[in-house]
């Protein structure tokens, strides 16, 4: 194997790893024997599962996951909430060991702060800009708005039509 | 030999593409018409050379011809016919070829099929397309060449990833490309238009059904795709927000965008200049759908330094093809003139509306997909973008546009009657209440997203239906009249009621597997009766078999309700003997309105089977309405509009073009 | 100002593509710790089968030293061992190992082909310290200061090239 000969270090051990992990079939994920007995609690670990990234895999969720790193996650979520956490302190308890790029959901922060706004920034934008448009084109053409049909039904009625333009 | 002579093809396919993208375009600046038509001849000389070197390495696919190196490292004498047919495109070096082969294919449909164009736009056109061609094939020859020889040939091949040996993925990727390449046509056009420097209804027309064409490809490539998600991946997921994922709904909702605007331009002569840059931009996003994802920077920009030769040609060609495209476009589109003049509310008002709101979310697609490689570059730390932020937004975006989906098709060009088009819908919009209400019934107190989401999915349909009914004056009317009017109506109009239709049909899909799907993860006994949504389940054990490539474990389960017997499945898991690696194959049962669905899992110590059951319910939806919309985009293609008495332009065109450079 | 407009999608494009050329230069692989600058986790794990010292966050106190994330199933943790003998042998660093999701017998059999340059290994077979880590995979290497803070973590196997670069430029700043 060539490991080791680029200067990185890392490149094709990185690439190995990924091939490996993308080429191994998320066949089964949540297993029978790690299911909490409680249906409720359960169902919260499932959540919560959903939320945090496996972080050996591309892009999946550790519901998702059949990685060996993701079952240990999924065993500890399952574990901290027997010990009565909440869900925000679960998530918290996991993010401090891995950081925020555990998270699939990005936490609100200086640094998401372009991510989170983006969608409403460029529809603000886009509006602004298309009003500003239509009342550019309006004044720069001088012409009124067209007639709506109800208007050319009533001109046509003082103009001593029938009604129909 | 025959591995020559598909490299030697693709090598004078090169020189072609490059004849092709400078000549006709020298001639149309000129006036020169032998030389503008040399981009017709050029155009079929270029699919039949490339159609040989695509022909060349299937041949070599087919009869397993160890010697070529791609055939080695992706194919395997034991592999399926099938898989072999569509081998070519299960890797990189084979897809692009694909990929060019499908640009050739639409370049010479344009010189066959392009009677009708001025001569100059149709030359333009050619040389744009052939521009594109020059580029890929550059690409191919220097860093992905498939027909490369090994030297001693080995025995035997390393077989396909078996993820991909799937008749779902055989044929998803060429739909892909049909619509990422198809909208190159799109692209082409506007690239000629704004040489040209002139943009009118005629142009929009003749752009429109190849838009329609590619959108329809794309449409129907992503459904295949997420149908495959569905049924490969285990439990039944299909929409994953991944990177490959989005990076085939960016190049879709910038397309329906596009196909949407360029109605404005056709009908009313506006929205021109934005139109242009919609057909760029849905071309770009689809160059980054077939590259990005393909070198990996999606995932890693590690990707590139893996092979620098070809990440470098990447970022040129993208840098060269949507950097000149858009200097083009800061150059001329200032000259467009402007259209006619509309009221915000009017049909033309509710196209904005749909494109501000395709544009945003393409965006917003776009700014989640690169973010954390964004933030990485700029040292701002690691985050993951995952599917709560896209639900988060995306959706919120989708809820409006497919609301004014329905009142848009009512309006009026220029100035509309906003309460008399929600007058015409207050049936729909009263049958839409009953099932939210019904929806809010059944399921009580659950996510908000259920209710808003079988309200949107009635709302579409019945809006639809309604429109449709509206225009053939149904119950007005005798009924043979309405008939009468339904066969006399445009095919456009059909096909636009069907596609509106199928995205309600999708949606309710959408909502129904989300929403109410039941799970069931059980360690069973042969012999074990599994109760799952008021189905009876018996596992009655595993048996050992084998396929072509695979060694096979095959469960059986017969499906039960109130006694009554209603299938078997055979769930299987596969153990592919060539690469090693092991897959889960579900088994589905459909009823039309809901799958149950049974994954097999690993054996357990006690002689149990781990087993995933799961009643999706409506899934099947979402399949049919991605279906419907493609129909829909098909019916519309058949519209007499664009075949005959496509549009003359008049007379002073190729003087305005003359002068106009 | 109009002319500005139609100017927008070209520089948005420009910036873009100079963020992807950035990218290139960009080392992505590298994932800094959630515990950088941290006192290391307490824990306390036993030690391999015949072996007497286990690992302790009390251990991990008074001097700079490594600490090594290894198992005998992980290959590119083989290729770098010959590096950590030859960190612990001709440089005097003192490496100690956590091993991670491993079969300890088997951790044993490979110390003892591929060479143990480790004062003390702990034995974690069911990730209990490691999630308590951020531990990702093997191999993983991480730079303890004389605090008992962890300074740096180097994710995947260390190189001749990292070691000279940064792990022993790091060790002598921490013991400057």
């Amino acid at each position: 194997m060539a490991l080791g000969r680029s200067p990185g270090g890392g490149a094709p051990w990185l690439v190995l790893a990924l091939a490996l992990l993308l080429f191994t079939q998320p066949a089964f994920a949540v297993l029978p024997d790690e299911m909490l007995k409680d249906p409720a609690m359960e169902a919260r670990a499932r959540t919560l599962s959903q939320e945090l990234r496996c972080l050996v895999c591309q892009n999946q969720t550790i519901d998702d996951s059949n990685a060996p790193l993701a079952r240990d996650l999924r065993l500890l979520v399952r574990e901290r909430l027997k010990a009565g956490d909440g869900d925000q302190a679960v998530l918290a308890y996991v993010t401090a060991r891995y950081g925020d790029f555990v998270l699939m959901r990005p936490p609100f922060q200086a640094n998401t702060l372009v991510l989170w706004l983006a969608p409403f920034v460029v529809l603000l934008l886009g509006a602004a800009g298309t009003a500003l448009w239509l009342r550019g084109r309006r004044s720069a053409t001088g012409e009124p708005p067209p007639l709506s049909p109800d208007e050319q039904r009533r001109l046509a009625k003082l103009l001593g039509g029938d009604g129909t333009p | 030999m025959i591995p020559e002579i598909g490299h030697y093809a693709l090598v004078l396919a090169l020189f072609v593409a490059i004849l092709q993208s400078t000549v006709p375009m020298i001639g149309a600046a000129r006036g020169d018409a032998a030389w503008m038509a040399l981009g017709r001849t050029a155009a079929l000389a270029q699919l039949g050379l490339v159609g040989t070197a695509f022909l060349a390495l299937v041949y070599a696919y087919v009869v397993s011809d160890f010697t070529v190196l791609n055939v080695v490292q992706n194919s395997n004498s034991l592999k399926p016919l099938l898989y072999k047919l569509s081998g070519p495109w299960g890797n990189h070096e084979g897809s692009m070829v694909l990929w060019v082969a499908i640009l050739a294919l639409f370049g010479a449909a344009v010189a066959a099929f392009g009677g009708n164009l001025p001569p100059g736009l149709r030359a333009r056109v050619l040389a744009v397309q052939a521009m594109i061609g020059v580029g890929f094939l550059l690409f191919i020859l220097a860093t992905s060449n498939p027909f490369v020889r090994v030297d001693p040939p080995p025995l035997d091949g390393n077989d396909l990833n078996p993820l991909l040996q799937d008749p779902g993925l055989a044929f998803h990727p060429p739909c892909l490309y049909l619509g990422y390449v198809g909208f190159s046509m799109a692209f082409s056009f506007a690239i000629a238009a704004l040489i040209e420097g002139r943009v009118d209804p005629a142009w929009a027309r003749w752009v429109r059904p190849w838009t329609l064409a590619a959108w329809a490809c794309l449409t129907l490539g992503i459904t295949m795709g997420s149908w495959w998600a569905y049924y490969t991946l285990g439990w039944g997921g299909w929409w994953f927000w991944d990177p490959v994922e989005n990076a085939s709904l960016m190049p879709w909702l910038a397309g329906t965008a596009l196909l949407h605007s360029a109605i404005v331009v056709e009908k009313r002569d506006a929205l021109k200049s934005w139109t242009i840059l919609l057909a760029i931009l849905a071309f770009s996003l689809s160059l980054m759908g077939t590259f990005l994802v393909r070198s990996g920077i999606l995932t890693s920009v590690h990707a590139f330094a893996v092979d620098p030769a070809r990440g470098i040609f990447i970022l040129a060609l993208l840098g060269v093809a949507i950097g000149g495209s858009l200097l083009l476009y800061a150059l001329r589109a200032p000259a467009l003139k402007l259209g006619g003049l509309f009221a915000p509310v009017s049909r033309e008002g509710a196209l904005v509306l749909n494109n501000l709101l395709l544009a945003t979310a393409t965006a917003t697609v776009f700014v989640g997909t690169l973010y954390p490689l964004f933030l990485d570059v700029a040292g701002g730390g690691k985050v993951s973008v995952g599917p709560p932020f896209f639900n988060a937004t995306f959706v919120p975006l989708m809820v409006p546009l497919v609301a004014a989906m329905v009142v848009g098709p009512l309006l009026a060009w220029k100035r509309a009657d906003l309460g008399g088009a929600l007058g015409r819908l207050a049936v729909a919009a009263v049958v839409t209440v009953i099932f939210a209400l019904a929806a809010l019934y059944y399921y009580g107190g659950g996510p908000v997203m259920a209710v808003i989401g079988v309200a949107l999915a009635a709302w579409a349909i019945l809006g639809a239906v309604a429109e449709f009914a509206e225009r053939i004056r149904l119950f007005r009317v005798p009924l043979a009249d309405s008939l009468r009017r339904a066969a006399s109506l445009p095919r456009a109009a059909w096909g636009m009621t069907l596609a509106h239709a199928g995205i309600g049909i999708a949606i309710a899909g959408m909502t129904g597997s989300a929403m109410w799907m039941t799970e069931r993860i059980v360690a069973a006994k042969p012999g074990q009766v599994i109760e799952l949504a008021g189905y009876q389940i018996a596992f009655d054990g595993v048996e050992a078999a084998q396929g072509p490539n695979y060694a096979v474990q095959r469960g059986s389960f017969v499906i039960r309700r109130n006694g009554r017997e209603i299938g078997t499945l055979h769930p299987e898991q596969r153990h592919y003997l060539v690469t090693g690696q092991d897959m889960t194959h579900a088994a589905i049962h459909t009823t039309g309105v809901s799958d149950i669905y049974i994954a097999l899992g690993e054996q357990g110590a006690d002689g149990t089977r781990t087993v995933r059951l799961y009643h999706h319910p409506l899934v099947p939806w979402l399949w049919l309405g991605g279906l419907v919309m493609v129909l829909g985009g098909a019916v519309s293609l058949t519209d007499r509009r664009f075949r005959i008495g496509a549009p003359e332009r008049r007379r002073t065109v190729v003087s305005a073009s003359a002068a106009a450079l | 100002m109009r002319r500005l407009v139609y100017l927008l999608p070209l520089v948005a494009f420009v910036v873009l593509v100079g963020w992807f050329v950035l990218g290139l230069q960009h080392d992505p692989h590298v994932l800094p710790s959630a515990l950088i600058d941290k006192p290391v986790p307490e824990f306390s794990l036993p030690p391999l089968p015949g072996f007497d010292r286990g690992l302790a966050s009390s251990d991990l106190k008074g001097k700079v030293q490594l600490v090594n994330v290894f198992a005998s199933w992980c290959l590119p943790c083989r290729a770098e061992q010959p590096v950590l003998v030859r960190l612990a042998k001709d440089f005097g660093v003192a490496i100690q190992a956590i091993n991670w999701k491993d079969k300890p017998s088997d951790a044993v059999i490979w110390l003892r082909q591929n060479g143990n340059p480790f004062q003390s290994v702990g034995s974690d077979p069911d990730n209990k310290v490691g999630i308590d880590w951020g531990v990702y995979g093997a191999p993983e290497t991480y730079v303890i200061d004389a605090h008992g803070r962890i300074r740096y973590r180097h994710v995947g196997p260390l190189m001749p090239f990292d070691i000279e670069e940064k792990i022993l430029p790091l060790i002598r700043q921490l013991q400057g």
